[in-house]
């Protein structure tokens, strides 16, 4: 189980408080490590209201001014395809989505 | 007694006004999605309960929320505003050509026979429509892929295409607006489009007369008289009585005939309402009096409508989509600011008064007349 933190914006769209807790299908299936790209899958197929919301629907780029947070590390710019920390696919720290500090 | 609902799109949410058809006496009702930026905000004509909003962040990107409860609750629906075939280019400011790229939806038009079809007008220019309520959305790509298109600029607010009309008559015939391309107008549903754009005198571009690069800021057309538009441009207030074939100016004794909303009266059809603003470097009002100014005459003839409306220190501006008027008898007028004030008449214009005064800067006002 994957905890994510959305950041407020996207609570309300989805229509949930606090961490999101996903299942997401990898190592344990024997489908291959969980990335960023696997997480974020499995997010907008459970939320879909956040389809576009977090990365381009088609490249899949992270939106400009999105950052990805976990293990007090910036995960913004790792690969998508990238395992993800294990802390985090364990479900012990949560990975952050959070809007960039920008405008008013 | 019927009511009216004003739809107001703010830079930081939707609010909701209502009141009876008395129209003194109003009730507040928001922010809706708070925090983002609601460009537009508009209600079926066929179904009063059914509303659709145009929510986008520069953070989180475009949303399409629908309402079937007239604003109760909201659904998000679909947000898939893909280019569809070959992107191509456009120019950018500089000259340079650049891809389309997708920004936000500026304007949502509601089909006037179906609560399930709207139209979607894009930053970068392009048209949608959805026939399923907003879930699914297609382009009508023969717009962007226009042989001028690649010639296309935009204007300071981005290539936006701001104005829909769907012509009540003529099912066939659509027009739109584009900043700074101009305005079209296609006769078959959207498969094809003519520049129309003739009599459009600009002096922001090298030839006054081009077929297309004209700064329209907004259209509107008295649904009895179809084939008359009325149009603020950049600067020049002008009228078409072919259907946008040829334009002439109207902007007769303005103070200025730089603005951005232009409107006619529900049962006047040469009746129309300009907001003039001193110029398009300093957009407020001349003289910091706000002042509508209202057209028994279909242009050439102004009138200052003042009473109720500050008249010194006022230093707001008005946005395209920011005017609006009711069917109820007499006509009401409503605009929107950007110090977050929504004044309205409800007398045609003779008298305003502010509905509400301290909301976020206003992007947009609709109005619907609730049975």
């Amino acid at each position: 189980m994957i905890r994510v933190v959305l950041p407020a914006h996207l609570k309300n769209l989805a229509r949930v408080s606090g961490e999101v807790h996903l299942e997401v299908p990898g190592r344990a299936d024997g489908a291959g490590p969980i990335t960023q790209r696997l997480l974020l899958d499995t997010l907008e197929a459970q939320y879909p209201m956040l389809l576009g919301t977090i990365r381009d629907r088609y490249s899949g780029q992270r939106r400009p001014y999105v950052r990805f947070y976990g293990c007090e590390e910036d995960l913004s710019n790792f690969s998508p395809d990238a395992p993800l920390p294990d802390r985090v696919v364990a479900g012990g720290e949560p990975f952050i989505i959070l809007g960039a500090m920008a405008g008013g | 007694m019927s009511g009216v609902r004003v739809l107001v799109g703010t830079r930081k949410g939707a609010f909701m006004l209502t009141s009876d058809g008395r129209r003194d006496e109003w009730r507040v009702d928001g922010p809706h999605f708070g925090g983002w930026e609601i460009y537009h905000l508009n209600g079926s004509p066929v179904d009063v309960d059914r509303l659709y909003a145009s929510q986008s962040s520069g953070w989180f990107g475009q949303l399409i929320q629908r309402s079937d409860d007239g604003g109760k609750t909201w659904t998000t629906v679909g947000n898939d505003f893909a280019y569809q075939g070959e992107v191509g280019e456009h120019l950018w400011y500089d000259g340079t050509p650049r891809p389309w790229e997708f920004k936000r939806i500026w304007h949502l038009e509601p089909s006037p026979d179906d609560p399930d079809t709207v139209y979607a007008g894009a930053e970068d220019a392009a048209l949608y429509v959805s026939t399923s309520g907003g879930q699914d959305w297609t382009e009508l790509t023969a717009l962007r892929t226009h042989p001028t298109g690649s010639g296309w600029q935009p204007g300071a607010g981005g290539m936006c295409l701001h104005t829909i009309i769907l012509d009540r008559l003529n099912k066939d015939r659509i027009y739109v607006a584009i900043s700074a391309a101009g305005a079209f107008r296609s006769d078959d549903a959207g498969a094809s489009w003519l520049p129309i754009n003739k009599g459009l005198r600009s002096g922001e571009i090298p030839d006054r007369d081009s077929e297309v690069g004209h700064c329209v800021h907004h259209i509107t057309q008295h649904p009895a008289r179809p084939d008359t538009l009325f149009m603020q441009k950049h600067w020049d207030v002008m009228r078409s009585d072919d259907a946008g074939a040829n334009w002439r100016e109207v902007s007769g004794d303005l103070p200025s005939d730089f603005g951005f909303p232009i409107a006619v009266h529900a049962h006047e059809p040469e009746t129309i309402y300009v907001l003039p603003i001193k110029s398009d470097s300093e957009h407020f009002p001349p003289e910091g009096k706000l002042r509508v100014y209202r057209s028994r005459t279909g242009g050439d003839d102004w009138e200052p409508l003042t009473k109720g409306l500050p008249q010194s220190d006022c230093y707001v501006n008005v946005y395209r989509d920011a005017m609006a008027v009711d069917s109820l008898d007499p006509c009401g007028i409503y605009f929107g600011t950007t110090g977050g004030q929504v004044y309205h008449s409800a007398d045609g214009g003779d008298t305003w008064g502010p509905i509400v005064r301290d909301l976020p800067a206003v992007l947009s006002v609709e109005v619907q007349v609730l049975p």
